[in-house]
């Protein structure tokens, strides 16, 4: 589990409730640290919910998403057992990607 | 069928052409029937982040470069934010509403240094709700935009914030 991306997806037949929590500074660009230079902007633009080969949730975040952003949704027409796949991508082009089971 | 397009044994001489066609159609088909790659699918909706969006600084701006018009108030938005936040830098965040055809949702805080937070695009059979948490600098206006069938409605909410999120 050295994902950066914890997912939990359950089902309750019709419809799949997806909670997502990624570790991740999010920094904004406006803050200073304690020698009172700015820590430069790194934070996650995009995140992607997939399944079966087609996005079910895309977020666009910008730098007011709190550090180790949490997102919810839901989505229709998955069944348990089936696989969610989550990617992200930052402003420095570092990603991360995991698989989940939907429970 | 493939063969027979790339390599014909027949009469007719083979073209250059011909052959290209035919080697362009196995390589389709061959990524085709690889199970969804992940790195093509994001790079593809990467180049769809609304890069301009984020970095206008007013409310109104970054909804016109978000969308390229304004939003009406809708009471069919429901916003939930909390009347006063302790801490500006986790400040939960969630929108639901009962309009059918959702496309997007998008939530903007209006004090905040650069007003647009967050931008979810919704593809059909995914529900209009969504939570999540922001970062606010000050006491201000927590904005929720919903694209419904083409069109755009808002929700509105103050929120109090005692320490502003810009030190954490």
């Amino acid at each position: 589990m050295a994902s950066t991306i914890r997912v939990r997806a359950t089902s309750n037949g019709d419809i799949t409730e997806v909670q997502a929590l990624v570790q991740h500074p999010m920094d904004s660009g406006f803050v200073k640290d304690a020698k009172g230079e700015i820590i430069p902007p790194h934070f996650i633009q995009q995140l992607t919910f997939e399944y079966d080969g087609k996005a079910v949730f895309v977020a666009d975040w910008g730098a007011a998403v709190s550090k180790d952003p949490y997102v919810k949704f839901s989505f229709k027409g998955a069944k348990k057992g089936d696989d969610l796949k989550i990617g992200w991508v930052d402003n420095k082009g570092a990603t991360d990607t995991t698989t989940a089971k939907i429970q | 069928m493939i063969t027979a397009n790339g390599f014909p044994a027949t009469r007719r001489p083979v073209s250059r052409r011909k052959v290209l066609q035919g080697a362009a159609l196995v390589a389709s088909f061959g990524l085709g029937g690889l199970p969804f790659g992940t790195a093509p699918a994001l790079a593809a909706a990467n180049d769809k982040y609304p890069e301009d969006a984020f970095k206008q600084k007013r409310d109104a701006d970054a909804v016109k470069a978000l969308y390229g018009r304004g939003a009406e108030a809708s009471d069919k938005v429901k916003l939930d934010a909390p009347e006063i936040a302790e801490n500006g830098a986790v400040v939960p965040v969630s929108v639901s509403t009962t309009l059918d055809n959702v496309t997007s949702i998008a939530f903007l805080v209006s004090e905040n240094p650069n007003a647009l937070a967050a931008h979810y695009q919704i593809p059909a059979g995914t529900l209009p709700s969504v939570a999540n948490r922001l970062k606010m600098a000050k006491t201000c206006n927590v904005i929720a935009i919903v694209e419904s069938g083409g069109k755009l409605y808002s929700a509105t909410k103050e929120v109090k914030v005692t320490v502003g999120g810009c030190g954490g």
